[in-house]
């Protein structure tokens, strides 16, 4: 019996701790959250003993396939529940499992003052089985599953304070827009259906290089679909700013670190699909620059820390989708920029609540300032995820990151020019806007109301977060300083992936790898200081100023909403309008007319029905002879 | 003589009765016309029977005649009980079917 057997457990301690809590409701108030932190952990430590027992294994022997039960047994076609083990879904096991345990100990100080607590946990929990479901199965139906289950808790819990009329509308709007993606992966599993006969990933990706190009091109559009949906990426974006509703570990767990990065793990785990459809392939890269672009611009004019940070995930989500894109040579760092950007980003979200948690709920960064000298923990975790993100060596980030930019700027043409400095200016803007979020927070002049001074908002008394919330901090911060150095030893990280990536041919990029380095290196520091000179030397003004076009543009989200509502919205309702009216008019028309004709000929006909028996005597002797002279006139 | 003369006599019966069933309001005279038309049809069937020679009609007017009887078994019973309850027997006052 191997640990590698029991991955189902993975799956079933969190769904277990899910039904308790939900299903034992208030009676669970009192322990719910510690059961909800040991399914979690449970899971976690399940995933370290199955990571221990592959790397005991030699490279080729660490995939296996584990078969549950039969699912759909339904003719020719059929599926079935098992469970896919090998480096790429355990990686993602142990980036879920871990952060999520980490997240799940904040949670418990940071909900604590919150009444439905235990069904917090409970969703939680849902989420972590789901997105578990989601990244080990091995087909395309279970992976859908998990999918559907990841989006319904995201759902469950953006709107989890869902008096509040905006958040439940933010909810509604993360579930519509997903639904769009989810349309994608279903027509992406029936073209595969109708090619290949099977949604299995080892059948299908086996079939993949004899299937026509086009019919693979249009599933990974398909896939892409998807992944754009519950990646937030450039067109199906809009969702991710206002998924900040949901409390901030939320957004940490499944806004940051897992969920939106669930498209990356499709498009990496559909690689023989898009290697067969080049065409589909430099879409990916488009949408991923599109995006980084967007999210980064929008990044750098919103005040609120939480927007600022889910536009930086959108960003940052960018570059994976660029390096997915660009085949083996991307996969691995597509996955690795995954791994570390789960770590520093969810540092950076939990750094986030905790000063919420310090400063009354207080969002808005225009109203925080000089916290360092209140939040010291916050603020050095933070300082670690900030300079993570910015892709200082030796920090995480930057192993990463650089390697992105990197294999961006492989290829021929002009497509290695386009993407890579989309790439390395996207890093510059990161910078800025990274930096300024980290300097209106933590330096300059405090611009809260402390009791003393006459600023406007309520009195603050700034101050650190328990323990249980700045642990899970500490042990992401020191991920974020080492994890990506430590994995890059060697080049252990891509060498683990291999099996599932493909070995990836060296290429040598259009400009000397050092050229590169240095070149982003130096636009990462001048957005920095950029950012020092304006929102940590200079005053930052409390009122946000009216700013130029391009940031009255951005702090609109560059107008997305606008857009999906002209675009989309209107004709939408256009066209629901002229489909009510033709079903009044032309269904309703019909059968109604139906109706009310026969009830018209009724009441002519009932005039005939007098009650006299002579009158129908006499019209009976009428017919009759008449039939008689038809009867009569026809023979003569 | 002919057998000619004998359907021109059922004709004038059928038409009589069939007066009878129409213009007349008493429901007892009308029923008398109705028996007078059933008369008039046997008349016919035996007629053709004996020009053409064969049993057939004969049969049928036995059958007309026993399905007769019964009809005016029950014809009768409902116009007595109509007559029970109304106190008449005029066919214009039994009309609650109109409309």
């Amino acid at each position: 019996m191997t640990v590698t057997n029991l991955a189902w457990v993975l799956i079933a301690a969190p769904m277990f701790g899910a039904a308790v809590l939900l299903l034992a409701g208030k009676r669970s108030n009192a322990w719910g959250h510690w059961l909800g932190v040991l399914a979690s952990a449970v899971s976690a430590v399940l995933a370290i003993g199955i990571l221990v027992e592959l790397l005991g294994l030699p490279a080729g022997d660490r995939a296996s396939q584990l078969s549950l039960y039969s699912w759909i047994p339904a003719g020719d076609f059929s599926v079935d529940v098992g469970l896919l083990i090998d480096p790429l879904s355990v990686t993602f096991a142990l980036l879920i499992t871990f952060v999520g345990t980490l997240i799940h100990i904040y949670a418990v100080a940071y909900m604590a003052q919150d009444a439905a607590r235990r069904r917090f946990f409970a969703y939680l929990n849902l989420f972590v089985a789901s997105m578990l479901v989601l990244v080990l199965a091995d087909s395309y139906a279970l992976l859908f599953l998990g999918w559907e289950g990841v989006g319904l808790a995201s759902y469950l819990l953006i709107g989890f304070w869902n008096h509040r009329t905006d958040y439940a509308v933010a909810a509604n709007k993360a579930f519509f827009m997903n639904r769009v993606g989810d349309m994608g992966m279903l027509v992406a599993m029936m073209l595969m259906f109708a090619s290949v006969g099977s949604v299995d990933f080892e059948t299908v990706f086996a079939a993949a290089p004899g299937t026509n190009e086009g019919v693979l091109t249009a599933t990974g559009l398909m896939l892409l679909l998807g992944a754009c949906g519950k990646s937030a990426q450039f067109p199906l974006q809009a969702w991710l700013g206002d998924a900040m509703a949901g409390p901030t570990p939320v957004s940490a767990l499944i806004h940051a670190a897992t969920m939106v990065t669930a498209g990356v793990y499709l498009v990496v785990r559909s690689g023989p699909i898009f290697e067969g459809a080049p065409t589909a392939q430099l879409v990916v890269v488009i949408v991923g620059a599109i995006t980084l672009l967007f999210g980064a611009i929008v990044g750098c004019a919103k005040d609120d820390l939480k927007k600022a940070l889910a536009a930086s995930t959108m960003s940052q989500i960018g570059y994976m989708m660029l390096a997915a894109g660009l085949g083996p040579i991307g996969y691995a760092f597509a996955i690795f920029h995954l791994i570390t950007h789960g770590f520093f980003k969810a540092g950076l979200f939990l750094g986030a609540g905790s000063v919420m948690h310090g400063m009354n709920d207080e969002i808005d960064m225009r109203g925080f300032g000089n916290l360092s000298k209140y939040m010291k923990i916050t603020w050095i975790t933070f300082a670690a995820g900030w300079l993570a993100i910015l892709g200082i060596p030796p920090f995480s980030g930057y192993w990463s990151k650089d390697k992105i930019i990197e294999a961006a700027f492989v290829g021929e043409g002009w497509q290695p020019w386009v993407f890579g400095l989309a790439a390395m200016v996207g890093a510059g803007i990161t910078a800025f806007y990274m930096s300024r979020l980290f300097f209106m927070t933590f330096h300059g002049k405090a611009r809260w109301n402390d009791g003393k001074n006459d600023l406007p908002g309520v009195e603050q008394h700034p101050h650190e977060s328990p323990a249980l919330m700045t642990v899970p901090m500490i042990v992401l911060a020191i991920g974020s300083v080492a994890l990506g150095g430590v994995l890059m030893i060697g080049d252990g990280f891509t060498t683990w992936l291999e099996p599932v990536t493909g070995v990836a041919e060296h290429h040598e990029p259009v400009l000397p790898a050092p050229v590169i380095i240095i070149a982003t290196l130096v636009l990462v520091l001048l957005g920095a200081f950029l950012a020092w000179r304006q929102y940590a030397a200079a005053e930052v003004p409390i009122t946000p100023p009216a700013g130029s076009w391009l940031t009255r543009a951005a702090r609109a989200d560059l107008y997305q909403d606008a857009t999906n509502e002209t675009l989309v919205g209107r004709p939408g309702e256009h066209l629901t309008r002229v489909l009510t009216y033709t079903d009044t008019a032309v269904v309703d028309g019909a059968v109604g007319g139906l109706g009310s004709g026969a009830v018209g000929w009724g009441e002519r006909w009932r005039r005939l029905q007098n009650g006299f028996v002579r009158s129908y005597a006499s019209l009976m002797l009428v017919g009759v002879v008449l039939a008689l002279v038809v009867v009569l006139a026809t023979r003569v | 003589m002919s057998l000619i003369n004998y359907l021109v006599l059922s004709g004038i019966l059928f038409s009589i009765g069939a007066v009878a069933v129409l213009v007349r309001r008493n429901a007892l005279v009308a029923f008398m016309g109705v028996e007078l038309m059933l008369n008039a049809a046997n008349l016919t069937l035996v007629t053709f029977a004996r020009m053409h020679g064969d049993l057939h009609g004969q049969v049928l007017a036995f059958f007309v005649m026993v399905v007769a009887a019964a009809e005016v078994v029950i014809g009768l019973a409902i116009i007595v009980s109509i007559f029970r309850t109304r106190g008449s027997a005029s066919l214009d006052d039994v009309n609650l079917l109109k409309n």
